[in-house]
């Protein structure tokens, strides 16, 4: 019996001029069903190309998916993503932009309750009052809100998110962290999620099990740590908690480690700049 | 005009400098260069005589006018004395034929202007009907641009007066009516303006759909949208501020465009009008050429400003 998800020996290049980048070596990640892991790593790693392999946005060079058992070969109707900038079309309204996701997903239900859903899932995310604004009238944590509406709003089984944070400011991420916790537990069937992520913290905060993305290139993924900490978690108490402690320090040597070796090896890649801390380490589009 | 407006609109105080430079400094070059231009008109003799300064041309603008106004009231008397003269005949006879004519007096100075924008409305029509779906289908694929690129890096420097020979044959081989809705010459003229302003909305409408975004076509694959929905939704309202720049562009070329192609192909516009002026000689005929440059030139900056305003109305990318 495998996982629910189950990416096995992914390895993928792409053609950067003349040479080739190896991004992807031989990787391998299962995911239980209802789990929520989060990949972890310094940016340029090549995380975005391992979720978009499992949404089945990109095609592997070799090895396979299966999700429930079944191979990926696009994306999944019962998926659905969450990109870190936002993605929303301008031309549209907020209610339009999630809408368009529910008409797709869902073309079994009727215009009037399509738009009721759309209306339902914005409301729950705070939104109930913009729903006629464009994504242009909107801060950066409406529009992810927004964002996260229309991922939400297919009543997905699958949750695909790229650093759906790490366009925001501290604050308003910490709000959207909790909120989408909140989400996460709230549906009555258990969603299975993959996290791109390169904040510790926000880890530690929503997921069962980190997987460190180790730094290549190529690169590979680390152990899983599990994260068997109680929910609900609040930063204040990650601070704090002797687990918590642990598993960052675990995490940040794990990743740095991998770093030193990239480096010993002459390999020089965007990861060598930014250095990993606990910290956030702010990623823009 | 627009800058004045738009400074009011702006600031209820305005800047002294932004003042002068928007309202003073044009105003003193166009003053300076009426002053030369009488200056020098005066003093060229050519064989229609001398060249009209802007007075001469004011009056002729004021002229061409109330030719207008006589002709026009010569169709309203026409139209009075046909009503008349069938009244009379129906009264002494109910079952007599009466004729119903249309006034057939030649076309004044403004019925030329209209002339001449139906043409040109009518040839961007149709190129845009091209240029936009063959734009799209040019973007979304590589193989479809080699395709039809060789084409257009060789027709697009082509002048319309290369092709207007070549349309009039075709059109007068093809286009064949007992009773047509619109003269040749009208037809020759569009089609010449549509072979030679499709280009640029042809070029940019491609560049438009192959720079889409690529996170915004994820999203549209993440979405599962159909290729129909994704057409409408996604690929055209992102690329809609390149296409209306293409459209602004082949307007404006259209417009440039037509006076050669309504010369040669005699379509009753400003073209026309300009050559008949030419040809006829009179001692008028230069000031009256010149009103029809100074149309030209207003009436080409007003379809390039209406452009400019919708481009406007649908660039959404400057306000993401």
């Amino acid at each position: 019996m495998s996982a629910y998800i189950d990416a096995h020996c992914i390895s993928k290049s792409f053609a950067v001029r003349r040479d080739t980048r190896h991004v992807l070596g031989d990787v391998s990640l299962q995911v239980e069903r209802g789990a929520f892991v989060s990949v972890l790593g310094a940016m340029g790693s090549g995380k975005s190309t391992l979720l978009s392999i499992l949404a089945g946005l990109t095609r592997p060079d070799t090895g396979r998916v299966t999700i429930d058992g079944v191979p990926v070969t696009g994306v999944r109707r019962d998926a659905a993503f969450v990109f870190q900038n936002y993605s929303l079309l301008p031309w549209f309204t907020a209610l339009e932009n999630v809408r368009l996701a529910v008409e797709a997903a869902l073309p079994e239900l009727s215009s009037d309750e399509q738009r009721a859903q759309a209306q339902r899932t914005l409301e729950q995310v705070g939104l109930g009052g913009a729903l006629d604004r464009r994504p242009w009238q909107l801060s950066g944590g409406m529009r992810q809100r927004v964002a996260i509406a229309r991922a939400f709003a297919t009543k997905p089984q699958i949750l695909f998110l790229d650093e759906p944070f790490g366009a925001l400011d501290a604050l308003t991420r910490e709000t959207l962290q909790q909120e989408l916790a909140r989400l996460c537990s709230a549906v009555d069937r258990p969603v299975t999620t993959v996290m791109i992520t390169n904040s510790v913290e926000e880890a530690l905060l929503l997921s069962n099990a980190i997987v460190p993305i180790l730094a290549g290139p190529p690169a590979t993924l680390g152990t899983p740590i599990p994260i068997a900490l109680p929910r609900p978690r609040t930063v204040a108490g990650l601070a704090h908690d002797e687990q918590a402690t642990h598993v960052r320090a675990h995490v940040v040597a794990t990743l740095t480690a991998a770093l030193g070796r990239a480096r010993r090896f002459g390999v020089r890649h965007a990861a060598d700049t930014v250095p990993l801390t606990t910290a956030v380490a702010q990623e823009r589009p | 005009m627009v800058g004045i407006l738009r400074l009011w609109r702006s600031s209820p105080t305005i800047p002294v400098g932004d003042l002068w430079r928007v309202v003073g400094v044009p105003l003193l070059t166009i003053l300076a260069f009426l002053f030369a231009w009488s200056r020098v008109s005066a003093s060229v003799e050519t064989s229609l005589g001398q060249i009209p300064g802007p007075l001469a041309v004011w009056q002729q603008a004021g002229n061409l006018w109330v030719e207008h106004q006589a002709e026009r009231a010569r169709a309203a008397a026409f139209y009075e004395r046909q009503t008349q003269r069938n009244l009379r005949q129906l009264a002494e006879n109910p079952d007599a034929p009466v004729a119903v004519l249309a006034y057939t007096g030649k076309p004044t100075y403004l019925d030329q202007i209209a002339t001449s924008l139906m043409t040109v409305f009518v040839g961007f029509l149709l190129a845009s009907l091209v240029s936009i779906p063959l734009g799209i289908l040019c973007g979304l694929s590589k193989t479809i641009n080699a395709g039809i690129n060789p084409f257009i890096q060789v027709f697009r420097p082509v002048s319309p007066l290369a092709w207007l020979p070549i349309v009039t044959m075709i059109v007068s081989a093809t286009y064949v009516s007992a009773d047509p809705m619109f003269p040749k010459s009208f037809i020759n003229s569009a089609v010449t303006v549509s072979l030679c302003s499709l280009w640029p909305t042809l070029i940019n409408t491609a560049l438009g759909v192959s720079s889409i975004d690529r996170d915004l076509m994820n999203v549209a694959k993440v979405l599962r949208l159909k290729w129909t929905t994704t057409l409408i939704k996604v690929v055209v309202p992102a690329s809609l501020p390149l296409i209306f720049t293409g459209l602004r562009l082949s307007l404006g070329v259209g417009w440039m465009v037509l006076i050669a192609a309504e010369m040669l192909a005699q379509n009753p516009g400003l073209g026309k009008f300009v050559w008949d002026e030419f040809q006829n000689g009179s001692s008028d005929s230069l000031g009256r050429i010149m009103v029809a440059v100074f149309t030209i030139g207003i009436i080409g900056f007003l379809l390039d400003r209406i452009m400019l305003a919708l481009h406007q109305l649908v660039d959404f990318g400057s306000r993401r």
